[in-house]
């Protein structure tokens, strides 16, 4: 690790100086995405914004139709939330499976979206719940914030302070864990609103998540998973590595998201 | 050098530190508690665990600084006057452990799976849950033995438990 | 039977100081005023080095010194060896190339040693390496196994066509006769893929000298200190024989990645001298993929000839070996005298040839790797059995029945002389545990699910206790391969007993004290087992090849026995009978016929008071010390069934049922033993299903982390139904056969058996990932499960 400035502020405002001030800061929220990544040294921010220490930033809220998280809530929090578990149960259960206990003890939502790690389980909810992501500027619907691989329209020492989740009528996460590392390989969200369906894929896409809408219109006419059939993501807008080629990929996007809507549907 | 301080198995410790180190080089080098180990550097393997406020972590993923005013619980912290924790004594009798680096963090986890799911664990479960624990010796099999009797175990000696 | 003796169960006595946090591991030792080395390493897999600037960082903050391979070679220090000579079919030596510690005008993989930094910290080491100028040629690279011998990039001058040998065994001419006269021949082409040992433990050394005694001490993590030590002082001459200790306390685990004489262990030795600090080097998981000794890498044509019987009646195999870029340790030996030995399996084929080549890459070096070219052989030999099986359209397992060796001592076309045995006792056993008879009804169950459901074999035999010195001596070794021990009784009766075997998961502080216990009649609290310390143990050759308990424990049976001996002499003076008369029995020596005798103790303390005895022709003390040299290898064998269920929608492979019926001979600690089994079987499911060394063409590992290279978890093994049958090794005084590396050799054919069996075809190669086993679904135009 390169050696960096360290600052532990206990407000969002104080925060959001330190940021203003400081050369080349990054904000360090559960650390298990950065403090593994400035391990090997591939980054080195000469500061380190702790928000550990801002309490403002935690917990979990039900309010109307919505489930509002804090940015610095736990994984292990959200997936443990009796509020979250009633509402959007899916969003427990994704929250259940993001890397391991001792991972989902430490990382955050705040971090996970903020990142936009394209394998990241995080952003498939956001998009398909239709979430907003608030900062300390602005709010920001899901739609325009996740904007490729580890890109998101956040400015330059903005922060996230909230995610607010729309609580949808049904919805399931299915995911197809990259055996090694325990990412998504493939994840697909679907849930079903009021207004209609939305089905977003994470680990699958060069560019980071992304939603399905020939998907989506066929389960708005009909949520089952039958009403997939036929229809296929394109290969060459998929990833490929060693774990899996676009093609395979592609393949996972259909059979996760039958199975999330046969999920989903289940609910009752 | 920041000034960080906290409770490690029921000590107080106070220490300037450069902030690059990490918690489980601040509790094996600063502190000689070797007993938690490192195996990876990408935050999987599990060697490094100890309890930070209870919760089951992984002391390679944490910077010393931010578990100031924290209360950390390492694998020399569990025993009770020279009684093994049940869970360790599960590790033993059941053979959960060959070369033994990997064990501290298995036990640390072990405990922490009992804490949040419960003294009745099935396989399937301890499996899963083990999820960010590696061992290259056992082939898991007797680790999963050892947790599910440890499990019982620690339900039958509640004040233990407790004092965790 | 007693509660501690030979055949209990008895709980480690080790474990008291691992489930504490107590064991005490290399990177757990600080030495006072101890620096850090960080190694520099070659970010291109073949580079010619033009320059080494290392003035920017010698400068850097908290840098003690910065060292490369000029000043290796200007002291003097030699090279890394291969301590195994193999000879090409022409009788020519294998074309060893140089392999300097630190790189001398060349770097030949990524990871390979350019220099190294010593600094007060390990970040301040970083931080100046980073600032080291190299001035690199990158030069093409070759990292395909089969393409090598046809590249144009040299990996070393020596060799021509990046071969190190060219090398056969058995006979060419009865084998192609058994072909000719074949009614069926099965073909096959297997690739074994390259893995990554892992041991949670990462290697580190750490170097000391003293420069008032002019001593080096070198901590390290090493399956085998005295070998260290020797190739250290007597090849790579960094300090002398008897200047330099070597000690190897706990260790977390090897699978023979340790057993290697490295770099950075060399460096840190050889630089404490230089800066006068002690120097420690600490690898982090990275350093460990990029360069640890890997294991397996063929690429392999096989061939079985059948008769109209259905017997098998030849065997060739063509073999590829990937030795990486430099000849490790013992790498010649693993593709060549630890594989085709081993290519008759159990059965009894009178005719077997089998060619070697053994090539360079531009890869990490590939040695012994839990198993070491036993598990290629039996992954030839039981893919092959199996696929000729089905191609006979007969029963795997009556198939094997049929062909296994039943009598004894049987003599292969490969060199060995199989000792003992009884296959079909293991089949039998393991056909009932896995309740192969129900089998079918299982297979309708899963499709009824839509899973495809397969069950493979693998009946495999592996040669341990290595080795009788003279055979291996004759073979091209560089060592003996026996082992040594001495019994200490101390005045108390308590005994030490230092070993040359070493422990570093195995339990032998529990087992070799079980023996002792049963021996002498004393509690296993009064044994303590000294191992690891080459200031303590006189010498020893380390703990590999299953060795320890075949060889390692009848070198300790052999001093007790001398023990025994020496107190019998003893009890004779103090009790005044004559010698012949004494007995030793249940820990007492006693005169015959009498009621007269002593405890173990009373005789331990009367040998070092000695006030009893008369004349010169005893010599006081308790202490007896023996060299045990196997007189064979011994053949551990045995059945493990593999039953799996495959979801066709996602290639997902899931092991539901694992049977494992194995012939370890005599077992002193069965909880132990099926500790190793259990081990074993998980590192074969991992190579079979989940691990894979993969370089890009450029030479790039692009599995080098746990992110990338997929280690068995939890979730992915199922509990393993462990059976035993017994037939004691005839050669060694405890009719022990060994058990480390049985689940390891004989996993993978079993789990690709399985999964073949599930497709219902070949082809699927190592390891059988999702996607890999998703893709050979297709190809088999399985139906699609309805969802």
């Amino acid at each position: 690790m390169y050696a960096f400035d360290y600052h532990r502020p206990t407000s969002v405002k104080e925060a959001a100086n330190l940021a203003g001030q400081a050369e080349d800061a990054k904000f360090l929220a559960g650390g298990h995405t950065l403090l593994p990544t400035m391990k090997l040294r591939l980054a080195g921010p000469a500061s380190l914004i702790d928000l550990g220490q801002v309490a403002e930033l935690r917990g979990i809220e039900r309010s109307g139709d919505a489930i509002t998280v804090g940015a610095m809530t736990k994984h292990a929090e959200v997936a443990g939330s009796a509020d979250v578990r009633a509402a959007i149960p899916a969003l427990a259960e994704l929250a259940e499976l993001i890397g391991d206990p001792h991972v989902r003890n430490r990382g955050t939502i705040g971090g996970s979206v903020a990142n936009n790690d394209p394998a990241a389980d995080y952003p498939a909810a956001c998009l398909a719940l239709n979430a907003t992501i608030v900062t300390d500027k602005r709010r920001i619907a899901a739609d325009d914030f996740f904007q490729g691989i580890f890109t998101t329209a956040l400015d330059e020492g903005e922060i996230v302070t909230q995610v607010s989740f729309p609580i949808a009528a049904k919805a399931a996460y299915a995911k197809f864990r990259n055996p090694a590392s325990r990412y998504a390989l493939v994840g697909v969200f679907v849930a079903k609103h009021a207004d209609g369906v939305r089905v977003a894929v994470t680990g699958a896409g060069s560019n980071g998540v992304f939603r399905v809408p020939e998907m989506e219109e066929a389960l708005g006419r009909n949520f089952a998973p039958e009403a997939l059939d036929g229809i296929a993501v394109p290969e060459d807008e998929m990833n490929s590595d060693i774990h899996a080629d676009s093609a395979y990929r592609a393949h996972l996007v259909g059979v996760m998201a039958r199975r999330a809507v046969e999920a989903a549907a289940a609910r009752g | 050098m920041t000034t960080v301080s906290l409770t490690v198995n029921g000590q107080s410790v106070t220490a300037d530190v450069d902030p690059r180190t990490l918690l489980v080089q601040f509790l094996r080098e600063n502190l000689r508690l070797t007993g938690t180990h490192v195996g990876c550097d990408t935050s999987q393997c599990g060697a490094c665990v100890v309890h930070l406020n209870g919760q089951a972590v992984k002391a390679c993923t944490i910077l010393a600084v931010q578990a100031d005013a924290s209360v950390v619980t390492t694998i020399e912290g569990i025993a009770e006057g020279g009684e093994l924790h049940p869970m360790q004594s599960a590790f033993r009798e059941h053979h959960g452990l060959q070369c033994g680096y990997c064990t501290p963090g298995m036990i640390m986890s072990a405990i922490d799976i009992v804490n949040r799911k419960g003294s009745d664990l099935d396989e399937q479960t301890i499996r899963a849950e083990l999820e960010g624990n590696l061992c290259r010796c056992t082939g898991y099999h007797n680790i999963v033995k050892a947790v599910a009797a440890g499990a019982r175990a620690m339900a039958r000696a509640p004040l233990q438990q407790a004092a965790e | 039977m007693t509660a501690t003796g030979i055949g209990a169960p008895v709980r480690r006595k080790e474990d008291q100081r691992f489930v504490t946090g107590q064991g005490r591991y290399v990177d757990d030792f600080n030495r006072p005023g101890q620096a850090f080395a960080y190694f520099l390493r070659s970010p291109h897999a073949h580079a010619a080095i033009r320059s080494i600037d290392t003035g920017p960082a010698t400068i850097m903050p908290g840098v003690v010194a910065v060292l490369t391979g000029d000043n290796l070679a200007a002291d003097g220090i030699g090279g890394l060896i291969c301590g195994w000579m193999i000879h090409s079919k022409d009788g020519s030596p294998m074309k060893a190339g140089p392999h300097p510690a630190l790189a001398q005008g060349k770097v030949r993989y990524v990871g390979d040693h350019v220099a190294v930094v010593i600094a007060e910290t390990l970040a301040q080491a970083k931080d100046a390496a980073e600032a080291i100028v190299v001035d690199y040629e990158v030069l093409p690279a070759i990292v395909d196994t089969a393409e090598a011998a046809k590249a144009s990039v040299q990996v070393h001058d020596v060799a021509p066509d990046n071969t190190v040998f060219n090398w056969h065994l058995g006979n060419r001419e009865e084998t192609e006769a058994a072909f000719a006269r074949a009614r069926h021949v099965t073909r096959i082409d297997l690739v074994n893929n390259r893995l990554v040992p892992n041991p949670i433990e990462p290697r580190a050394a750490l170097g000391e000298y003293d420069p008032g005694t002019d001593t080096y001490t070198l901590y390290t993590t090493s399956q085998n200190p005295h070998v260290a030590r020797l190739v250290l002082s007597a090849f790579i001459g960094v300090a002398p024989e008897h200047k330099l200790r070597v000690i190897a306390p706990d260790v977390g685990g090897g699978f023979g990645s340790k057993i290697f004489i490295y770099a950075e262990e060399t460096v840190c030795v050889w630089a404490a001298k230089k800066v006068r600090r002690p120097v420690k080097w600490t690898s982090d998981r990275s350093e460990a993929f990029l360069a640890d000794a890997h294991g397996r890498d063929h690429v392999t044509h096989a061939e079985m000839a059948t008769d109209e019987n259905g017997r098998i009646i030849g065997l060739r195999v063509h073999t590829t070996a990937n030795l990486g870029a430099y000849l490790s340790t013992f790498a010649s030996s693993v593709p060549t005298y630890l594989y085709a030995p081993l290519l008759s399996g159990q059965y009894d084929i009178p005719a077997i040839y089998c060619e070697v080549d053994a090539v360079y890459t531009n890869t990490a070096p590939v040695d012994a790797y839990r198993g070491a070219g036993r598990p290629e052989a039996t992954f030839v030999v039981e893919r092959l059995v199996e696929k000729t099986a089905r191609e006979l359209g007969q029963d795997p397992a009556e198939f094997r029945r049929r062909n296994y060796i039943t009598q004894f001592p049987h003599q292969t076309p490969v060199i060995m002389t199989y000792d003992t045995g009884d296959y079909a006792a293991s089949l039998d056993k393991a056909l009932d545990l896995a309740d192969y008879r129900n089998f079918q009804q299982r297979k309708q169950e899963s499709a009824r699910r839509g899973k495809l459901r397969g069950i493979g074999f693998s009946s495999y035999i592996e040669a341990c206790g290595i080795a009788p010195s003279q055979a291996v001596g004759s073979l091209g070794a560089g060592v003996g391969l026996w082992e040594s021990a001495e019994v200490r009784v101390n005045p108390t009766g308590s005994v030490e007993v230092l070993t040359g075997s070493h422990s570093h998961g195995q339990g032998h502080e529990t087992t070799f004290a079980q023996l002792v216990s049963d021996r002498l009649g004393i509690p296993i609290d009064q044994v303590s087992i000294v191992h690891g310390d080459t200031d303590k143990v006189q010498f020893g050759m380390g703990t590999y090849g299953s060795r320890s308990g075949a060889v390692g424990m009848s070198a300790i049976a052999k001093a007790l026995d001398k023990v025994i001996a020496k107190g019998k002499k003893v009890a004779a003076h103090v009790l005044e009978a004559s010698e012949g008369d004494i007995e030793f029995k249940d820990g007492k020596f006693g005169v015959a016929g009498t009621d007269k005798a002593l405890g173990f103790g009373e005789v331990a303390l009367q040998a070092y008071i000695a006030h009893k005895f008369s004349g010169q022709d005893l010599e006081p003390g308790l202490k007896e010390g023996a060299f045990y040299d196997p007189t064979n290898f011994t053949f551990p064998a045995g059945v493990h069934i593999c039953e799996v269920e495959i979801d066709p929608d996602t290639g997902v492979t899931r092991i539901d049922r694992w049977t494992a019926v194995d012939d370890f001979g005599v077992i002193i600690n069965p909880m132990i033993v099926e500790g190793q089994v259990h081990g074993g079987i998980a590192q074969g499911v991992g190579q079979a299903l989940l691990e894979g060394a993969v370089y890009d063409q450029g030479g790039q590992l692009v599995t080098a982390s746990f992110n990338d290279y997929c280690m068995p978890r939890a979730i992915d093994l199922p509990s393993f139904q462990v059976g035993m049958t017994v037939t004691p090794c005839p050669s060694n005084p405890l009719g022990i056969k060994g058990c480390g590396e049985a689940g390891a050799i004989a996993a993978p054919p079993a789990v690709i058996n399985a999964i073949t069996d599930a497709l219902g075809h070949e082809d699927i190669a190592m390891p059988a990932t999702p996607q890999a086993v998703w893709r050979a679904a297709q190809k088999a135009r399985m139906p699609m499960a309805a969802e």
